[in-house]
């Protein structure tokens, strides 16, 4: 069963989604990567403001292609998420609630996760055309100078992703890979 | 000696820029769809069903079938009696690379420097690996390469002593670390023999085959069909969320090596793995 869920995410909301669900996210999201973390975390650092309400946000891990003429955005699929892991708890920490991204990731930001109830959700890497057309506005909000890296927000409309991991830690990149490992391998 | 304008391989390369990263090849979208007949996991199949319908919109609608829109990697295969008049084969690579990332609305995704990280702007400079054969053809290969999957790679420096039992370890142990990082299911390389360098460049010139194509050579094939159903035994599935469908290819290639050596390099390639030739 698919869940409606709208972004920002408050603790309520989270706390009723578990590993496994395959939500539609609808709302407003925030895109952020590499050197975009490097850059909040900067900030956070000298006790400077963030551009955007961190409380209850969720950052998508993703760097588009550029838009054509008259579309909203360029392809924007999911990247690596475990490139953001050593940004992550610090985040948490300032109350963001979830991210889009895909891949595992590391026990710091599981603990963080559930220390902060948090979530994190699954998207489908490589899917990239079919989510763009999930995505109903962007603009630019800070840290233009990082192109495709910078700083964005997104309204979204049914977009759909899986929750990995859920606010208690349960992890699906590693309870589902055991159902189907067969394990004579050597 | 025949005679080509170096405006002939800009235009080319502009053109096998956009045409890689637009369309899913015929060979991984057939497989994607064979795998999704036998995928047992529900959560597997219905990612298949995303990037199977994914790469039907991105060519429809001429997008990115990823926003990764790579590393341009070109593989130049120069019949040597060509003359190349009109400027410098490089130049016209680099400037075939800038115009079809910029007119494409391809991502540019190349820093100047590894530490001081200020993007180039137009997706510069390509990677341009050069074969010289003989006669007077020239052949173009795009191979635009993402890093999700690319950062999972890896080289393995191994003794003759570790022999294929180990070569195989070290690729099924590759596969494994890569997990769901490197977006299954995967196309994986691999590079056998050589030197360091060699071994790595085999793994990349192993993923331009065509998925299913096996190695003319018998024991090598008989590994590929060994190793694809060993990777597809981990369980990773597709986006690493568990499945049978782990990896839709893995093409080996093998290169004479050192008395002292034996190099395992794996490239690992995401599904879309994407690469578009022209022969001029």
């Amino acid at each position: 069963m698919t869940k409606k869920i709208t972004a920002p995410l408050d603790k309520t909301a989270i706390v009723k989604l578990e590993a496994g669900d395959e939500v539609l996210l609808s709302g407003e999201i925030y895109t952020s990567r590499d050197a975009g973390h490097k850059r909040m975390i900067e900030q956070i650092e000298k006790g400077e403001e963030l551009p955007f309400n961190i409380k209850d946000a969720v950052i998508y891990y993703v760097g588009p292609s550029p838009n054509k003429p008259g579309e909203i955005i360029g392809s924007a699929g999911p990247t690596t998420s475990y490139r953001m892991d050593a940004y992550t708890p610090k985040l948490l920490d300032s109350g963001l609630s979830g991210m889009i991204g895909k891949g595992d990731r590391n026990e710091d930001v599981i603990q963080s996760m559930i220390k902060n109830k948090a979530v994190y959700f699954a998207a489908v890497g490589g899917a990239a055309a079919l989510i763009s057309d999930k995505i109903v506005s962007s603009e630019i909000i800070a840290y233009e100078d990082l192109g495709t890296e910078a700083l964005r927000r997104l309204i979204v409309k049914d977009f759909p992703c899986i929750v990995v991991i859920d606010s208690e830690g349960h992890d699906l990149y590693k309870s589902e890979k055991v159902k189907y490992r067969i394990t004579n391998n050597e | 000696m025949r005679k080509i304008n170096v405006e002939v391989i800009t235009k080319t390369v502009k053109e096998l820029c956009m045409e890689a990263n637009y369309y899913c090849n015929d060979d991984i979208r057939d497989a994607l769809i064979k795998s999704k007949k036998t995928e047992e996991s529900p959560i597997g199949s219905g990612i298949l069903d995303q990037i199977i319908q994914n790469a039907e919109i991105a060519g429809r609608k001429k997008m990115p079938i990823c926003q990764d829109t790579g590393m341009a990697i070109i593989f130049l295969t120069i019949g040597q009696e060509i003359y190349f008049e009109g400027g410098l084969i490089e130049e016209a690579v680099q400037k075939g690379v800038r115009q079809g990332y910029e007119e494409g609305f391809l991502r540019k995704s190349i820093v100047r420097d590894p530490f001081n990280r200020i993007n180039t702007g137009d997706n510069t400079p390509a990677i341009i690996h050069y074969d010289l054969v003989k006669g007077d053809r020239l052949t173009i290969e795009v191979a635009p390469k993402g890093f999700g999957s690319e950062n999972m790679s890896r080289i393995h420096m191994l003794k003759p002593s570790d022999g294929i039992e180990g070569a195989k370890e070290a690729i099924i142990s590759t596969v494994d670390l890569a997990g769901g990082n490197a977006c299954p299911p995967m196309i994986v390389g691999v590079g056998i023999g050589g030197s360091f360098e060699k071994a790595a460049f085999l793994s990349k010139k192993a993923l331009l085959r065509d998925v299913g194509e096996h190695s003319a050579i018998p024991y090598v094939k008989d590994l590929e069909i060994e190793l694809l159903d060993k990777i597809n035994q981990l369980g990773i599935g597709p986006q690493g969320l568990g499945g049978r469908t782990t990896a839709l290819g893995i093409h080996i290639e093998v290169f004479p090596t050192h008395i002292a050596g034996l190099p395992v390099a794996v490239n690992i390639g995401c599904h879309v793995t994407r690469h578009a030739k022209k022969v001029i």
